[in-house]
């Protein structure tokens, strides 16, 4: 099959000269040469096939927008080259170029003479985009009056007017509503059945692994790693875990992540630590870990009664499980002032792989609602990782087991 | 250099070019009531402001022509061409750095941007010159044949402009000193072009100094045509030249920067 999309040996090297007149004269062949050469890419080479889907990951910085940019053709490579047979069509960022003081249509038109289309076909075309983006008469009305999903509706639709033969989706983009999001993809879906290749930018370990036959792992401007989207991104999850690890430390020596705390201050955190069963703080958890969440509390004046509570939280902030002494009927009444309590919390990883944290609170009754001595978000970041484990998605580790036999008639019959 | 490669781009282009010019046009008149009616009544307004208060008002007089209203017909000639070459360079000037966003998410044929300034620029101007040319007459100066040198003119100071304004744009992209620099030259140059004064009434140690200022020479081939009845000088072919040699030097470094130019923005 032939590629759709060959990179060969691209590098791209950003330059600083002395004065930028030495810039100037170079244009012409004169001057000295940049004192400084900072490589962002450096000899990325790959092949994608026609109707491939190929997933690009990476941290940010490693070269992942750069890469982009000069394979849509707005910037060039520093050596190598990109050769794409036919059109490349980029959803990164939608809405760019629009006027708000043009009606959709004319946005419409004007988008699409960017691309070289006008006259009947672009006509043609913007009956589409209108039909396609559904909303209404709102589509003769300026921009400015749009909501935002509109007006990424109206975006969608015209980035996507024109079948591509290279069709780069970031996964940052957002295509509004849940209607319109199932339809986007739908398209999208479409276009790679009639042949479309995909670039796919993501870090969504589930969408690469459904979307994608391919991933590419950029690291510091190389290709780090290319394969099978589950092996890259296992090998990717792992280096993550690794940097987060330092990170945390530096952290933690430096007074604590970046996190909230607040309340009355009658009682308050000493301490919140995460450690696993040598008493050794943990950054890195394997799925199915035993760990511990070792909270010192200080109470500092008179209260009536002290509820200890925690929460852990996915990378969205979505709550994953909770409780507090009060529902677990270990309530402190009216503790002295000037005590120490500790609470131990035992901790069973039965996570999902994903980066986790717990947020810690104190009070007197069972919410914080009503006395409120401290809360504390993001009081511990944590990374889960699996290795051990057959591969599963979600949040929660369910020791799942899974029976399969062969069945005939005659068992049935039986049973 | 391949001038070829670079025309063709923009010939490829132009259904881009003129949606542009049109959405901008659209944009800057939108939300008022007469609209496009703004692009007539601007320079009407301009030119009425200027007759009614130099004849009246100020009754000012332009030593050699015998008419009320001389000077202000000599003025709005000056302002009608050093504006086109004025905004012309300051709008080419800042052209990528003002599409920083387009240039770098989008792929745009860049060549394409200077265009439409261009284009959107020369379509204001043209209004005004034809409002000046229906108002001339009406002053007290009658159409002449010298008026058929009136596109030759056009043609060589939108070049020389065009030629400038690429020119320091793409310079503008790397160093931002020179959109500041050139917002005080234009300032300055346009005392030292005889538009509120004529030729004669400098000191005549300064007035030789003129032939170096090559809006000078267009204002006065200008004025010649339009108010003097007389064929613009050579110089104005001297300046055509200069004006070509000068789009050749800018579009090959635009070329030359266009690499650098996105990573720059």
């Amino acid at each position: 099959m032939p590629s759709v999309l060959v990179v060969d040996g691209v590098g791209k090297c950003f330059t600083r000269y002395r004065s930028e007149w030495d810039r100037v004269l170079g244009w012409f062949g004169l001057g000295r040469a940049p004192i400084e050469e900072r490589w962002v890419l450096q000899d990325i080479s790959f092949r994608v096939d026609r109707g491939e889907a190929v997933a690009l990951i990476g941290a940010n910085g490693a070269g992942k927008s750069t890469l982009l940019k000069i394979i849509t053709g707005t910037t060039r490579a520093s050596v190598g080259q990109v050769v794409v047979n036919g059109q490349v069509s980029a959803l990164l960022e939608l809405g760019l170029g629009f006027n708000p003081e043009l009606t959709g249509r004319q946005n419409a038109l004007h988008l699409l003479s960017m691309r070289g289309v006008y006259g009947d076909r672009a006509e043609a075309l913007v009956q589409e985009v209108e039909a396609f983006a559904e909303i209404g008469e709102y589509f003769d009305q300026p921009l400015r009056v749009y909501s935002s999903g509109m007006q990424v509706r109206v975006a969608f639709s015209v980035a996507t007017a024109i079948r591509p033969e290279v069709l780069i989706v970031d996964e940052a983009l957002s295509v509004g509503d849940a209607y319109f999001v199932h339809k986007s993809f739908e398209r999208i879906r479409s276009f790679r059945e009639t042949g479309t290749t995909l670039l796919f930018v993501s870090h969504d370990p589930s969408a690469v692994r459904t979307l994608c036959d391919r991933a590419i792992l950029l690291e510091q401007g190389r290709v780090a790693m290319e394969g099978e989207p589950s092996e890259v991104l296992d090998f990717y999850n792992a280096r993550v875990a690794e940097k987060e690890k330092s990170s945390i430390r530096v952290g933690r020596s430096a007074e604590g992540v970046a996190s909230t705390r607040s309340g009355s201050g009658e009682a308050a955190f000493v301490g919140v630590e995460l450690v696993d069963t040598e008493g050794q703080p943990v950054a890195i958890a394997r799925v199915g870990d035993e760990l511990q969440l070792r909270v010192t509390v200080d109470v500092a004046g008179l209260i009536p009664a002290l509820v200890f509570g925690f929460m852990i939280r996915d990378r969205t902030g979505q709550s994953v499980f909770g409780t507090n002494t009060h529902h677990t009927g270990q309530v402190l009444q009216a503790p002295e002032a000037g005590s120490r309590w500790r609470f131990d919390v035992r901790l069973p990883v039965h996570l999902g792989p994903g980066s986790y944290s717990i947020s810690v609170a104190l009070h007197a009754d069972d919410t914080h609602l009503s006395a409120n001595y401290e809360w504390w978000d993001l009081a511990v970041v944590f990374q889960v990782v699996n290795l051990a484990h057959p591969t599963f998605v979600g949040c929660a580790w369910i020791q799942t087991e899974i029976q399969a036999r062969p069945m005939t008639l005659g068992l049935e019959r039986v049973v | 250099m391949n001038a070829a490669a670079l025309a063709r781009g923009v010939w490829q282009y132009r259904g881009f070019v003129s949606s542009a010019v049109r959405s901008e046009f659209r944009s800057r008149y939108a939300r008022s009531r007469i609209g496009l009616a703004w692009m007539v009544l601007h320079p009407l307004f301009l030119v009425a402001i200027f007759t009614v208060v130099l004849s009246e008002v100020l009754a000012a007089r332009m030593p050699g022509i015998d008419n009320v209203f001389g000077f202000a017909a000599y003025l709005l000639v000056g302002i009608m061409a050093w504006s086109l070459f004025a905004e012309l360079t300051q709008r080419l000037s800042t052209v990528f750095i003002d599409n920083a966003s387009l240039l770098k998410k989008l792929s745009v044929p860049r060549a394409s941007l200077p265009m439409i300034t261009f284009c959107s620029v020369a379509v204001t101007h043209l209004i005004l010159l034809l409002v000046l040319l229906v108002a001339l007459p009406l002053l007290g100066f009658a159409p002449t044949l010298h008026w058929f040198w009136l596109p030759l003119l056009f043609a060589v100071t939108a070049a020389f402009a065009l030629g400038l304004g690429v020119l320091l744009g793409t310079l503008n992209v790397f160093m931002r000193d020179v959109g500041q620099v050139l917002g005080v030259v234009l300032q300055l140059g346009f005392w030292m072009t005889p538009i509120v004064y004529h030729p004669t009434m400098l000191p005549a140690a300064l007035e030789p100094w003129l032939v170096l200022n090559p809006m000078a020479t267009l204002v006065v081939a200008y004025h010649n045509v339009l108010l003097f009845g007389a064929a613009p000088g050579m110089g104005v072919a001297v300046l055509a030249l200069l004006a070509l040699g000068l789009n050749f030097l800018a579009w090959f470094m635009f070329r030359r920067a266009a690499a650098d130019v996105v990573d720059a923005l």
